[in-house]
């Protein structure tokens, strides 16, 4: 059993007592959290091809079969006439219009505010550092009360908006560039003649996928994923699909014997509603490991 | 393009110094154009509902009443409880975030295999796409044991039902699992890479002195990770004050065992949208606000994590 190597490297012949109860420790530990974390996904892409009574009887993890998965699927699908769809599209709508306006104002935004000078820009760092690191739910009832008293309750931008405003995005592209690009490159550039507006769009943007790509992965997940701005500022058909969800558990009898909604929804549909609502950020974060890694401790990291 | 090729090849010695003054004049322009509407966000979704809960929380039909909205929300006999309901889940969520985050970073730092450390840290972070209402969901399902994966597990602990898995005094405990399970494997990895930042020499030192991994971890990465430690504690600590999805959901599914008003957000949700009085809803969030923008500040200005600023 030499699955962890606590010495980095050295050959270890003999193991005191000590040491190997540690190990024994320490792998058991990994897996019970790893088993922690994993289980319940795992679960839930399982429910979905069961019945209910498959569910409550069955094995947890013996997969179901195909035609229930359809049934499940179907039974979703007809839903108040494919409400779970509008659900979605409403997500996708207005989590893809904030990441094209988030990136818009923010990389400019982190590139001057890292090699521009210009009047207010230590405030102005100051103040996104600050605001970064409250909580976006500290402001939603603020700015539900804001939005209301300008009467934009109820529309689109009302997310929209609010989901464009991202200081984590500015400061994340405002460490990039501070780091990766150095002013002199900058200034080659303009004694060449190129102007200010020139710089950053052929030698600062070229140079900045990685952080493009980082500040839409946070944005859009984080939108994705939000549920109480839009559900204060949106209700109604017009909700994503995180908020839709919740609406939707008010139709599954086992969760609430009394409703007599008219359409109910089976606990398995729900999971699959479930999986369904949370397969676009899932499949992001499987395909962007890697990266995202650099971009979570960005941050005080000098070295 | 063409204007940077005319310009190549002029003679660089005549335009050096000379233009160096409007270079920077043209450098403050073009750097206040490409903040502006970022600034404009910034005031209109950060700073003026701020003010505007300010407003509100000090007024009652646009006249000013000094503190009386506060002694209102401080008298209603659902705010303390909230209070409590919220207190008692951050002491029990940061402790085990801090000891189990610290604790996991660790040893899966001490995994020797490369590939096997990379995929425990990825098993971790992945119910992090899980955020908001969805997390909640599963939940729902992996605390009921008639259907949960871990039921036995459940009846372990004397639940038998999802309702019992929600009662008061489990609440807590359950919230801060959930929260767990959603964001530790995140912050696994951000401690991870911190721990990555310590230089090999010094633990390799340590070593030859005949430390430890435990004493080495005690006395070399924990304190090397202390402002790791103190961004995660106190971003964790802010985002907890604001609890709402969870105990909303879960009084949705558990046929009002937790109450509507468990949390201090879902009381000023209810006071906005069940009782049409804004200036009380301002009163709360405003405290939960000046809570959470007084963290920051500290942290931003003390915590020593962005120097750089």
């Amino acid at each position: 059993m030499s699955a962890l190597d606590l010495s980095t490297g050295r050959p270890q012949p003999t193991l005191s007592p000590g040491a190997w109860l540690g190990r024994v420790f320490a792998i058991l530990l990994l897996l019970t959290f790893a088993a922690f974390f994993v289980v319940p996904l795992i679960w839930l892409l399982i429910a979905p091809t069961k019945t209910d009574r498959q569910l409550l009887l069955e094995h947890p993890f013996a997969i179901g079969d195909w035609p229930t998965l359809v049934d499940n699927w179907m039974s979703l699908v007809t839903f108040q006439n494919g409400l779970l769809w509008t659900w979605i599209g409403n997500s996708a709508f207005y989590c893809i219009a904030a990441l094209i306006i988030t990136l818009v104002i923010s990389i400019p935004a982190g590139y001057a505010l890292a090699l521009t000078e210009f009047r207010g820009r230590k405030a102005l760092l100051a103040t996104t550092l600050v605001v970064m690191l409250v909580p976006g739910t500290a402001l939603v009832l603020p700015i539900f009360l804001e939005l209301s008293a300008v009467k934009l309750i109820g529309n689109p931008l009302a997310v929209i908006l609010p989901f464009s405003f991202f200081p984590f995005g500015v400061y994340l592209t405002y460490i990039y560039f501070s780091t990766a690009i150095s002013r002199d490159l900058l200034d080659a550039a303009r004694i060449d003649g190129a102007n200010e507006f020139q710089v950053f769009a052929k030698i600062a943007m070229p140079l900045a996928t990685p952080v493009i790509a980082l500040v839409g992965f946070f944005n859009f997940t984080g939108n994705w994923n939000n549920y109480f701005l839009p559900y204060v500022t949106l209700p109604g058909r017009k909700a994503p699909i995180q908020v839709g969800l919740a609406e939707l558990l008010s139709n599954v009898p086992a969760f609430n014997p009394t409703n007599a909604a008219s359409t109910t929804i089976s606990l398995s549909a729900l999971a699959l509603a479930t999986l369904l609502a949370i397969s676009p950020v899932l499949i992001v974060f499987l395909f962007s490991q890697r990266f995202l890694v650099t971009g979570m401790t960005a941050g005080g990291t000098k070295e | 393009m063409t204007s940077l090729d005319q310009n190549a090849v002029r003679p660089l010695t005549g335009g050096l110094r000379p233009r160096n003054g409007s270079v920077e004049k043209a450098q403050g322009r073009m750097g206040l154009i490409f903040v502006s509407a970022y600034t404009l966000f910034l005031v209109v979704f950060g700073i003026l509902p701020s003010l505007y809960a300010v407003y509100l929380a000090f007024t009652k039909k646009g006249a000013f009443v000094g503190i009386d909205n506060f002694i209102k929300v401080f008298k209603d006999y659902r705010f303390l409880p909230a209070v409590e309901h919220v207190g008692v889940f951050l002491i029990v969520w940061l402790v085990g975030l801090v000891f189990f985050v610290v604790l996991l970073a660790l040893v899966v730092h001490s995994i020797g295999i490369r590939w096997l450390s990379s995929s425990m840290r990825f098993l971790y972070y992945i119910p992090g796409a899980l955020a908001g209402a969805s997390s909640v969901m599963l939940w729902l399902f992996v605390l009921d044991p008639t259907v949960s994966p871990v039921g036995f597990i459940l009846q372990a602990f004397g639940i038998t039902s999802l309702v019992s898995a929600v009662q008061a005094d489990r609440l807590p405990l359950v919230l801060a699992v959930i929260a767990f399970w959603t964001g530790a494997g995140g912050w696994i990895v951000v401690m991870y890479g911190a721990l990555n930042n310590i230089s090999k020499d010094v633990i390799e030192a340590a070593r030859v002195d005949g430390a430890g991994p435990v004493r080495i971890a005690w006395s070399i990465q924990i304190p090397l990770m202390r402002k790791w430690i103190a961004y995660m504690v106190v971003l964790s600590f802010a985002g907890g004050t604001q609890l709402f999805v969870e105990p909303r959901v879960l009084s949705q599914a558990s046929r009002g065992v937790v109450s509507q008003d468990y949390s201090l957000n879902q009381l000023a949700f209810l006071y906005a949208f069940k009782q049409s009085d804004f200036n009380g809803s301002a009163a709360i969030s405003l405290l939960l606000l000046v809570v959470a923008v007084v963290l920051s500040v500290v942290f931003v200005f003390r915590g020593g994590l962005f120097e750089r600023a």
